[in-house]
């Protein structure tokens, strides 16, 4: 049977796919992909529904073997050095290791997280509608723990498709957030000291949460209140005053001051941030972030709109050229140029 | 009909949730209105709400902002939460096994001297409480239970444990608890039960609800040891009382 062979793994790398909303009620979180956007991309590079399951590759280096059969797979996410036996390949593009080939991914560089998709995507038994690891709980398919080397993951032999590539938007700027649910647990000189430093990510973090190293940000009250439900990109302040972000493996209460919460549209940006690299915070309203939220849907559904043939690599340089030059025209013509190419080849 | 209590306020959890909040402590009546909330939300099927979360003394709700926007959303939660609570004892109940002491309550020791009784007297306030599930949260099935004989309120241990045995039956501040998964845990330790209240591969995977009533009862290790075998094959080894 054809499959792609774990042939070494870092830490922090597990099957991931949209989650498993619908039962948080009973304390069960519904994980998934941290970088939602990433996930989506590289789906659409080989074909697969945009939330289908994928190897969400953690910051350390990783190497897979294709066996019994070619294997057509696409990196999004953070940026690595990647070599198929040796030919260096590019990120944000699908390609094919060949039967026996080996892809080797370096650290990632600028992100921490990036996704590998496999063509047809990852069997496994699904859990409430997933197959994503949350290790903790039990749950997850192929393996229901973070990948090791040895673990191989069943593959739809390579169809022969067109390898692609992806130009997807670059964002940049401060993380926004919304302040609450428990803001009025801290004074208004602690929301704008949160709001006027910088932060870092520290080492110590994980699926489960993102620890802050800053300023202390102290509590009117006290750092206990009466546990209460959380959602990812919950910021709450435990009693040190060191602000942990809660991610997609979160606990689904807690008993900490929540100060602010990450908008949903910049979520997938904070989980790239590496460690130790310097980043704000900017507080917005509730409407914009829901303005946010809606645009950064309309950008998943519109992905394919994205999609350009990796051997019209040159012609498309020129293109993007043309359209940074040209505006808007350009690129219209050129999205429904490639969209028919994205709808011939998607399932 | 107006309302005897005050309103509860509304709160953000980003551009996807929104907190309804009825009292800042834990308070019965507060969590009672939370559940019926949460009640009459699953039955209004409100488009564009995905999922509600019932703790102590809030409501959190999911939805998708593509469908509707936290203002509308806000005035919906505070219009149902006007309605006055159902009349109360319809619920279910449980009755749960648990070995107390010895090495699956190793700190009924401790709470015994805390308290100046006897363990065995521990044990009798604790079978003796009739609990409410207040909320279901932190890691999959850990039942909160509302209901603890007050003489047993005590502060939750200085320093967390960073482990603590699946099917933990516990103490922490106001509250008692049903532990289902291996989690770490500040709350003290009076006994281990083969009840699961998580079991994948188990109709139903997940066994409590809020609001559920639990009441516990004793067994010896052996009998917790016979439960544990049947519970791993996938029988529910609590009784279940209907309403």
């Amino acid at each position: 049977m054809t499959r792609l062979v774990v042939t070494s793994i870092g830490p922090a790398s597990s099957v991931q796919d949209r989650g498993r909303p619908g039962v948080q009620r009973y304390g069960l979180v519904p994980s998934g992909a941290m970088d939602r956007l990433s996930l989506a991309a590289a789906n659409m590079l080989v074909g697969n529904m945009p939330f289908a399951a994928c190897v969400e590759i953690g910051p350390f280096t990783a190497a897979f073997t294709a066996r019994d059969g070619a294997v057509h797979i696409a990196l999004a996410g953070a940026a690595r050095s990647a070599e198929i036996a040796g030919r260096p390949v590019a990120m944000d593009s699908s390609m094919t290791i060949g039967d026996g080939e080996t892809l080797t991914l370096g650290f990632a560089r600028g992100g921490a997280f990036s996704y590998l998709a496999i063509e047809g995507g990852i069997d496994g038994e699904e859990t409430f509608g997933s197959v994503a690891v949350n290790q903790r709980a039990g749950l997850g398919s192929p393996y229901p723990r973070p990948l090791q080397a040895g673990d191989e993951l069943p593959a739809r032999m390579a169809s022969g498709v067109t390898a692609r590539r992806i130009e997807l938007p670059s964002v940049s700027g401060p993380i926004r957030v919304v302040f609450g649910p428990q803001d009025d647990e801290f004074s208004e000189d602690a929301k704008m000291l949160f709001l006027d430093s910088e932060w870092k990510i520290s080492a110590t973090s994980d699926r489960m949460g993102y620890r802050l190293e800053g300023p202390v940000i102290q509590h009117l009250h006290g750092h206990n209140i009466v546990s209460d439900g959380t959602v990812s990109g919950s910021i709450q302040v435990p009693g040190n005053g060191a602000p942990i972000v809660l991610m997609a493996d979160r606990n689904t209460t807690g008993g900490y001051p929540k100060i602010a919460t990450v908008i949903t549209a910049d979520f997938g940006r904070l989980a790239q941030t590496p460690a130790g690299t310097a980043f704000r915070f900017k507080a917005v309203s509730v409407e914009e972030a829901q303005a946010e939220a809606r645009k950064f849907a309309e950008l998943l559904r519109s992905l394919s709109d994205r999609l350009r043939p990796i051997e019209n690599l040159e012609l498309n340089i020129e293109a993007l050229q043309a359209a940074n030059v040209a505006g808007s025209a350009v690129n219209a013509v050129d999205t429904a140029t490639w969209q028919a190419d994205a709808l011939v080849t998607n399932p | 009909m107006a309302t005897p209590f005050p309103q509860p306020r509304l709160l953000p959890a980003g551009d996807s949730a929104i907190v309804v909040e009825f009292a800042r402590a834990i308070d019965d009546i507060a969590n009672q209105r939370v559940l019926a909330l949460d009640k009459a939300v699953a039955a209004a099927s409100i488009e564009g709400v995905l999922e509600a979360v019932p703790t102590y003394r809030s409501l959190l709700v999911h939805y998708d902002p593509e469908l509707i926007d936290y203002g509308a959303l806000g005035a919906k939660l505070l219009a149902m939460a006007e309605a006055p609570l159902p009349p109360a004892g319809k619920a279910r109940r449980w009755r749960v096994p648990v070995a107390y002491g010895g090495e699956n309550g190793i700190d009924l020791e401790e709470v015994a001297k805390r308290l100046d009784i006897t363990p065995d007297e521990v044990v009798a306030r604790h079978t003796g409480g009739d609990y409410r599930v207040a909320m279901i949260g932190f890691t999959p099935g850990w039942s909160y239970l509302s209901g603890l004989d007050k003489s047993l309120h005590m502060p939750r241990r200085l320093s967390p444990r960073v482990f603590t045995p699946a099917g933990t039956i516990s103490v922490g501040g106001v509250q008692a608890g049903i532990q289902c998964l291996a989690a770490p845990s500040g709350w003290h330790l009076l006994g281990r039960t083969a009840v699961r209240t998580f079991q994948l591969h188990r109709d139903p995977v997940f066994l409590t609800q809020p609001g559920d009533r639990v009441t516990f009862y004793r067994v010896d290790e052996k009998t917790f040891a016979e439960q544990s075998r049947t519970a791993e094959a996938g029988e529910i080894v609590a009784e279940l009382i209907a309403a």
